[in-house]
């Protein structure tokens, strides 16, 4: 059974924007989209492991920083190449100002 | 020492085991609010542009039209031919960025149009654009490197009317159209998209045989004149251009400051190229779309070699280098960075000097 951990405040992520979540030896990002939805995903880019920390966030997807592969926040598809693979998403919810993900 | 470029031979191995096959390039530190309004988009700049560069297309085809057979029309077709095989040469790189347009089935449109006029299949040329940009100028990863060391003077000279490029092109087209990869492409391309580029590639060779035929039944070199030769009368543009963004400067170096250089350029040169002039920017933050790029120039300057200050002074610094590497295929530029920069970061960071 996944466990709900602690990522961050839900301030820490601005509107439309992404920050970097690190859990043991794990790298994931936490996306906020322009309607206050968060979203946790992997932070590597399933094409060439480039982290996503530094992706523009456009309302509910995030475009990779190095070649412009585009993914679904809330399913993780991949909606342009190069990358073919879709990236994984972890449940993720707000409580008490916490953003939680379920790892 | 004379390189070997082929993305399957022994250089390929050699840069993996230097750890140059990684994303860990030098970035100038930027904060994040900045970047994020840098790499905003936007529709309007992008079809104003692409606007005024389909109507300046058609006004300067209509006028060389009506004006043939005088030789008043040469001047018409010349201006067209850079539209055709220069133009699009740069809305190919921005589209296929997606950074152009805001809205993604525009980027996707010019995308295909600009594929088409410059002879480059659509999937094929976006894998080897990632490959530029993960491994720029890293010899055996990096397929698109215009100018090799040592420099053969004449190989480059002839693709100023795209005699390298286009042979190369249609013979891509034929391989792919008899529904077979290329063993370079192999290496960068992902398996699913070849069906794509086989279809592509009848499509487009039954486009060239539709030309040809009308030129023959009309007994008339206007089909070919508009479509398929500007990509050689046209290009010399972006071959100008183009040999500027790395030529003369360090390879297998993990700092776009090192490997690509920013040029000042015209308004004019600066249109048909879509500000690519400001190339280290680009490389160092592809996500940045070609309007915002003179602002990223001088949020990065204190960070960056000084630029060239135009083109003539781009070649002043660039042809003496290539004319040495003939020989000496190790020489090449290192331009001083202003004071308080980070240092260049020329290998693995752990190993950054
Ligand atoms: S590394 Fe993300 S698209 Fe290439």
């Amino acid at each position: 059974m996944a466990e709900w951990i602690d990522a961050c405040a839900a301030d820490d992520v601005e509107e439309e924007d992404v920050i970097r979540f690190d859990h043991g030896d794990r790298t994931f990002v936490i996306v906020r989209d322009h309607q206050d939805n968060y979203y946790c995903t992997d932070g590597l880019c399933t094409h060439e492991d480039v982290h996503l920390e530094n992706g523009l966030v456009v309302e509910a997807t995030i475009e990779c920083p190095k070649h412009s592969s585009i993914f679904d926040c809330a399913t993780g598809e991949v909606e342009t190449p190069p990358a073919c693979e879709n990236l994984r998403t972890y449940p993720t919810k707000v409580e008490n100002g916490r953003v939680l993900v379920a790892l | 020492m004379p390189r070997d470029y082929d993305l399957t031979g022994g250089y390929a191995r050699r840069a993996l085991d230097a750890g140059l096959v990684t994303e860990d390039w030098y970035k100038t530190p930027i904060d994040r609010k900045q970047m994020k309004a840098l790499m905003k988009r936007a529709d309007q700049p992008a079809i104003r542009d692409t606007l005024i560069l389909f109507g300046l297309m058609a006004v300067f085809a209509g006028a060389a039209i009506a004006l043939m057979p005088s030789w008043w029309s040469v001047p018409f077709w010349l201006a067209y031919g850079v539209l055709y095989g220069s133009a699009m040469d740069s809305r190919w790189h921005e589209c296929g960025h997606g950074t152009a347009f805001k809205t993604r089935w525009m980027n996707q449109l010019v995308y295909q149009v600009a594929c088409f006029c410059m002879m480059r299949d659509p999937w094929c040329w976006k894998y080897s654009h990632a490959r530029h940009h993960s491994d720029t100028i890293i010899v055996g990863r990096d397929p698109e490197i215009a100018i090799m060391r040592p420099v053969v003077t004449l190989k480059l000279a002839a693709n100023l009317m795209g005699l390298v490029d286009v042979p190369d092109g249609l013979r891509r087209m034929v391989v792919h159209a008899s529904g077979r990869m290329l063993p370079d492409e192999e290496t960068y391309v992902e398996a699913v998209f070849y069906p794509k580029t086989y279809r592509t590639a009848r499509i487009w060779l039954a486009i060239y045989a539709l030309t040809g035929l009308a030129a023959l039944l009309f007994q008339s070199w206007i089909p070919l004149l508009l479509i398929g030769l500007p990509r050689m009368y046209g290009c010399w543009h972006m071959v100008m251009t183009g040999w500027l963004q790395h030529g003369g400067l360090d390879d297998n170096a993990l700092d776009h400051r090192l490997n690509s250089r920013t040029v000042y350029m015209n308004p004019v040169s600066r249109f048909i190229y879509w500000n690519m002039n400001y190339h280290v920017e680009h490389h160092m933050f592809p996500l940045v779309p070609y309007y915002r790029l003179p602002e990223l120039h001088a949020v990065c300057a204190h960070d960056f070699p000084a630029p060239s200050r135009s083109i003539p002074q781009a070649y002043a610094e660039m042809l003496p280098v290539l004319w040495r590497q003939r020989r000496d295929p190790d020489f090449h530029l290192r331009r001083p960075l202003p004071d308080g920069a980070h240092p260049y970061q020329k290998g693995p960071r752990a190993s950054a000097a």
